[in-house]
Protein backbone atom coordinates (compact mmCIF):
# COMPACT_ATOMS: atom_id res chain seq x y z
CA UNK A 1 0.00 0.00 0.00
CA UNK A 2 2.86 2.30 1.17
CA UNK A 3 4.54 2.20 -2.49
CA UNK A 4 1.03 2.48 -4.26
CA UNK A 5 0.58 5.68 -2.23
CA UNK A 6 3.96 6.55 -3.22
CA UNK A 7 2.92 6.36 -6.69
CA UNK A 8 -0.42 8.14 -6.49
CA UNK A 9 -2.40 5.70 -6.62
CA UNK A 10 -4.17 6.32 -3.30
CA UNK A 11 -5.60 9.25 -4.71
CA UNK A 12 -8.27 10.84 -2.07
CA UNK A 13 -5.61 10.50 0.70
CA UNK A 14 -3.33 12.83 -1.23
CA UNK A 15 -5.73 14.82 -3.44
CA UNK A 16 -5.46 18.24 -1.25
CA UNK A 17 -1.71 17.93 -1.33
CA UNK A 18 -1.43 17.54 -4.68
CA UNK A 19 -3.88 19.81 -5.99
CA UNK A 20 -1.89 22.34 -3.59
CA UNK A 21 1.71 21.54 -4.85
CA UNK A 22 0.64 21.88 -8.54
CA UNK A 23 -0.48 25.24 -7.82
CA UNK A 24 2.50 27.14 -5.66
CA UNK A 25 5.11 25.08 -8.54
CA UNK A 26 3.09 26.85 -11.33
CA UNK A 27 2.84 30.16 -8.83
CA UNK A 28 6.98 29.73 -8.55
CA UNK A 29 7.73 28.58 -12.22
CA UNK A 30 6.01 31.60 -13.71
CA UNK A 31 8.61 34.51 -13.13
CA UNK A 32 11.34 31.65 -13.21
CA UNK A 33 10.20 30.21 -16.68
CA UNK A 34 9.63 33.53 -17.97
CA UNK A 35 13.44 34.50 -16.63
CA UNK A 36 14.63 31.46 -18.70
CA UNK A 37 12.87 32.25 -21.87
CA UNK A 38 14.32 35.17 -22.00
CA UNK A 39 17.71 34.41 -21.58
CA UNK A 40 17.75 31.53 -23.74
CA UNK A 41 16.86 33.53 -26.56
CA UNK A 42 19.48 36.21 -25.57
CA UNK A 43 22.22 33.47 -25.88
CA UNK A 44 20.57 31.62 -29.17
CA UNK A 45 24.18 32.87 -30.56
CA UNK A 46 26.63 32.71 -27.55
CA UNK A 47 29.51 30.36 -28.37
CA UNK A 48 29.83 27.60 -25.66
CA UNK A 49 32.27 29.89 -23.10
CA UNK A 50 29.91 32.70 -22.93
CA UNK A 51 27.10 30.15 -21.98
CA UNK A 52 29.41 28.24 -19.53
CA UNK A 53 30.26 32.16 -17.98
CA UNK A 54 26.47 32.95 -17.63
CA UNK A 55 25.37 29.62 -16.38
CA UNK A 56 28.18 29.64 -13.64
CA UNK A 57 27.49 32.72 -12.14
CA UNK A 58 25.56 32.02 -8.81
CA UNK A 59 22.71 34.11 -9.20
CA UNK A 60 22.24 32.38 -12.70
CA UNK A 61 22.91 28.29 -11.51
CA UNK A 62 20.71 28.88 -8.18
CA UNK A 63 18.10 30.29 -9.95
CA UNK A 64 18.35 27.61 -12.92
CA UNK A 65 18.50 24.93 -10.01
CA UNK A 66 15.04 25.91 -8.58
CA UNK A 67 13.54 26.17 -12.26
CA UNK A 68 14.58 22.62 -12.88
CA UNK A 69 13.19 21.13 -9.63
CA UNK A 70 9.79 23.13 -9.80
CA UNK A 71 9.14 22.32 -13.36
CA UNK A 72 10.10 18.86 -12.99
CA UNK A 73 7.55 18.44 -10.39
CA UNK A 74 5.15 20.95 -11.51
CA UNK A 75 5.18 18.39 -14.96
CA UNK A 76 4.95 15.08 -12.52
CA UNK A 77 2.03 16.41 -10.95
CA UNK A 78 0.08 17.48 -13.99
CA UNK A 79 0.90 14.60 -16.26
CA UNK A 80 -0.17 12.38 -13.36
CA UNK A 81 -3.52 13.63 -13.51
CA UNK A 82 -4.09 13.01 -17.07
CA UNK A 83 -2.97 9.15 -16.76
CA UNK A 84 -5.30 9.11 -13.70
CA UNK A 85 -7.85 10.42 -16.01
CA UNK A 86 -7.59 8.88 -18.79
CA UNK A 87 -5.50 5.06 -18.13
CA UNK A 88 -8.60 3.30 -16.90
CA UNK A 89 -6.49 -0.04 -16.56
CA UNK A 90 -4.54 -0.73 -13.37
CA UNK A 91 -1.49 -2.37 -14.70
CA UNK A 92 -0.88 0.15 -17.60
CA UNK A 93 -1.60 3.15 -14.78
CA UNK A 94 1.03 1.37 -12.73
CA UNK A 95 3.78 1.18 -15.56
CA UNK A 96 2.86 4.74 -16.60
CA UNK A 97 3.11 5.98 -13.00
CA UNK A 98 6.16 4.47 -12.39
CA UNK A 99 7.62 5.33 -16.04
CA UNK A 100 6.52 8.99 -14.69
CA UNK A 101 8.03 8.87 -11.58
CA UNK A 102 11.63 7.78 -12.78
CA UNK A 103 11.61 9.91 -15.64
CA UNK A 104 10.73 13.25 -13.85
CA UNK A 105 13.38 12.33 -11.28
CA UNK A 106 16.08 10.85 -13.34
CA UNK A 107 15.54 14.38 -15.82
CA UNK A 108 15.93 16.42 -13.06
CA UNK A 109 18.64 14.90 -11.52
CA UNK A 110 20.66 15.04 -14.72
CA UNK A 111 19.12 18.94 -15.15
CA UNK A 112 20.92 19.54 -11.80
CA UNK A 113 24.20 17.49 -12.19
CA UNK A 114 24.71 19.26 -15.74
CA UNK A 115 24.25 23.00 -13.38
CA UNK A 116 26.63 21.45 -10.80
CA UNK A 117 28.67 20.48 -13.38
CA UNK A 118 28.92 23.62 -15.32
CA UNK A 119 29.51 25.90 -12.34
CA UNK A 120 32.21 24.10 -10.17
CA UNK A 121 34.35 24.09 -13.95
CA UNK A 122 34.69 20.37 -14.00
CA UNK A 123 33.78 20.68 -17.98
CA UNK B 1 -8.48 4.32 -5.90
CA UNK B 2 -11.76 4.64 -8.40
CA UNK B 3 -13.18 7.37 -5.64
CA UNK B 4 -11.50 10.65 -7.25
CA UNK B 5 -13.84 12.68 -9.86
CA UNK B 6 -12.51 12.07 -13.22
CA UNK B 7 -13.00 14.36 -16.30
CA UNK B 8 -15.68 14.43 -18.51
CA UNK B 9 -15.37 11.98 -21.63
CA UNK B 10 -14.97 14.68 -24.05
CA UNK B 11 -16.71 12.90 -26.91
CA UNK B 12 -20.15 13.52 -25.84
CA UNK B 13 -19.50 17.60 -26.29
CA UNK B 14 -19.94 19.75 -29.26
CA UNK B 15 -16.49 21.76 -29.78
CA UNK B 16 -16.67 25.26 -28.03
CA UNK B 17 -13.86 27.84 -27.26
CA UNK B 18 -13.84 27.04 -23.65
CA UNK B 19 -13.59 23.06 -23.81
CA UNK B 20 -11.23 23.52 -27.19
CA UNK B 21 -9.02 25.65 -24.82
CA UNK B 22 -9.72 23.13 -21.89
CA UNK B 23 -8.21 20.08 -23.59
CA UNK B 24 -5.28 22.52 -25.08
CA UNK B 25 -4.26 23.26 -21.74
CA UNK B 26 -3.36 19.31 -21.18
CA UNK B 27 -1.85 18.90 -24.74
CA UNK B 28 0.46 21.59 -24.35
CA UNK B 29 1.35 20.33 -20.45
CA UNK B 30 1.69 17.17 -21.85
CA UNK B 31 4.29 18.43 -24.52
CA UNK B 32 6.39 21.10 -22.72
CA UNK B 33 6.37 18.46 -19.47
CA UNK B 34 7.89 15.34 -21.52
CA UNK B 35 9.75 16.65 -25.51
CA UNK B 36 10.14 20.62 -24.35
CA UNK B 37 11.97 19.21 -20.86
CA UNK B 38 13.64 16.40 -22.75
CA UNK B 39 15.05 19.45 -24.78
CA UNK B 40 16.24 21.15 -22.17
CA UNK B 41 18.39 18.42 -20.24
CA UNK B 42 19.81 17.74 -23.49
CA UNK B 43 20.52 20.98 -23.55
CA UNK B 44 21.94 21.97 -20.37
CA UNK B 45 24.30 17.87 -20.58
CA UNK B 46 25.76 19.13 -23.84
CA UNK B 47 27.07 22.37 -22.23
CA UNK B 48 28.29 20.24 -19.34
CA UNK B 49 29.70 18.10 -21.77
CA UNK B 50 32.20 20.44 -23.71
CA UNK B 51 32.24 22.65 -26.52
CA UNK B 52 31.67 19.91 -29.55
CA UNK B 53 28.92 18.50 -27.77
CA UNK B 54 27.02 22.13 -27.11
CA UNK B 55 27.40 22.90 -30.85
CA UNK B 56 26.44 19.21 -32.07
CA UNK B 57 23.01 20.06 -30.14
CA UNK B 58 22.89 24.11 -31.09
CA UNK B 59 23.21 23.03 -34.59
CA UNK B 60 20.28 19.92 -34.42
CA UNK B 61 18.03 22.51 -32.82
CA UNK B 62 19.18 25.22 -35.54
CA UNK B 63 18.59 22.71 -38.20
CA UNK B 64 15.62 24.53 -40.33
CA UNK B 65 13.44 21.52 -39.77
CA UNK B 66 13.02 21.86 -36.02
CA UNK B 67 11.90 25.59 -36.76
CA UNK B 68 8.25 24.18 -36.30
CA UNK B 69 8.87 22.41 -33.67
CA UNK B 70 10.84 24.95 -31.94
CA UNK B 71 7.58 27.47 -33.03
CA UNK B 72 5.33 25.19 -31.23
CA UNK B 73 7.25 24.96 -28.62
CA UNK B 74 7.17 28.40 -27.73
CA UNK B 75 3.53 28.74 -28.39
CA UNK B 76 2.67 26.14 -26.83
CA UNK B 77 4.67 27.47 -23.09
CA UNK B 78 3.38 30.75 -23.71
CA UNK B 79 -0.57 29.19 -24.01
CA UNK B 80 0.14 27.21 -21.19
CA UNK B 81 1.63 30.08 -18.69
CA UNK B 82 -1.56 32.44 -19.98
CA UNK B 83 -4.24 29.88 -19.64
CA UNK B 84 -2.69 28.59 -16.16
CA UNK B 85 -2.86 32.33 -15.16
CA UNK B 86 -6.49 31.99 -16.08
CA UNK B 87 -6.89 29.00 -14.34
CA UNK B 88 -5.33 30.34 -10.92
CA UNK B 89 -8.01 33.26 -11.12
CA UNK B 90 -10.37 30.62 -11.32
CA UNK B 91 -8.99 28.62 -8.50
CA UNK B 92 -9.29 31.85 -6.34
CA UNK B 93 -12.87 31.85 -7.49
CA UNK B 94 -12.53 34.84 -9.72
CA UNK B 95 -14.03 34.71 -13.49
CA UNK B 96 -16.78 32.04 -13.25
CA UNK B 97 -19.18 33.86 -15.22
CA UNK B 98 -19.61 32.51 -18.99
CA UNK B 99 -19.35 35.64 -20.75
CA UNK B 100 -15.90 36.30 -18.44
CA UNK B 101 -14.52 33.11 -19.27
CA UNK B 102 -15.15 33.32 -22.97
CA UNK B 103 -13.33 36.99 -22.80
CA UNK B 104 -10.57 35.48 -20.78
CA UNK B 105 -10.50 32.67 -22.84
CA UNK B 106 -9.90 35.42 -26.41
CA UNK B 107 -7.14 37.07 -23.93
CA UNK B 108 -5.53 33.55 -23.45
CA UNK B 109 -5.63 33.66 -27.48
CA UNK B 110 -4.22 37.09 -27.99
CA UNK B 111 -1.56 36.77 -25.10
CA UNK B 112 -0.18 33.31 -26.38
CA UNK B 113 -0.14 35.09 -30.35
CA UNK B 114 1.40 38.32 -29.00
CA UNK B 115 4.03 36.77 -26.50
CA UNK B 116 5.15 34.22 -29.39
CA UNK B 117 5.46 36.57 -31.92
CA UNK B 118 7.67 38.89 -29.80
CA UNK B 119 9.87 36.44 -28.75
CA UNK B 120 10.69 35.12 -32.41
CA UNK B 121 11.26 38.73 -33.35
CA UNK B 122 13.30 39.40 -30.38
CA UNK B 123 15.05 36.31 -31.24
CA UNK B 124 15.81 37.21 -35.21
CA UNK B 125 15.95 40.98 -34.58
CA UNK B 126 19.49 41.16 -36.60
CA UNK B 127 18.27 38.88 -39.36
CA UNK B 128 14.76 41.45 -39.59
CA UNK B 129 16.78 44.53 -39.79
CA UNK B 130 19.45 43.00 -42.11
CA UNK B 131 15.92 42.43 -44.61
CA UNK B 132 14.30 45.46 -43.75
CA UNK B 133 17.38 47.99 -44.91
Amino acid sequence: MRILNFLGLSILKGALGHWWHQRLTAICIIPLSLWFMASLVGHLRSDHETVVTWISSPVVSITMVFLICGIFYHAKLGVQVVIEDYVHTRGSKLFLLIALNTGALAGALAGVLSIFSITFGTV
Amino acid sequence: MESKPLSPHLQIYRPQLTSVLSISHRASGIFLGTAGLLALVVWLGSIALGPSQYEMTMSFLRHPLMLPLLLLWTGAFYYHLSNGIRHLFWDMGVGFELSTAYRSGYAVIGSTIALTSATWIYAFFEVIVEVVR
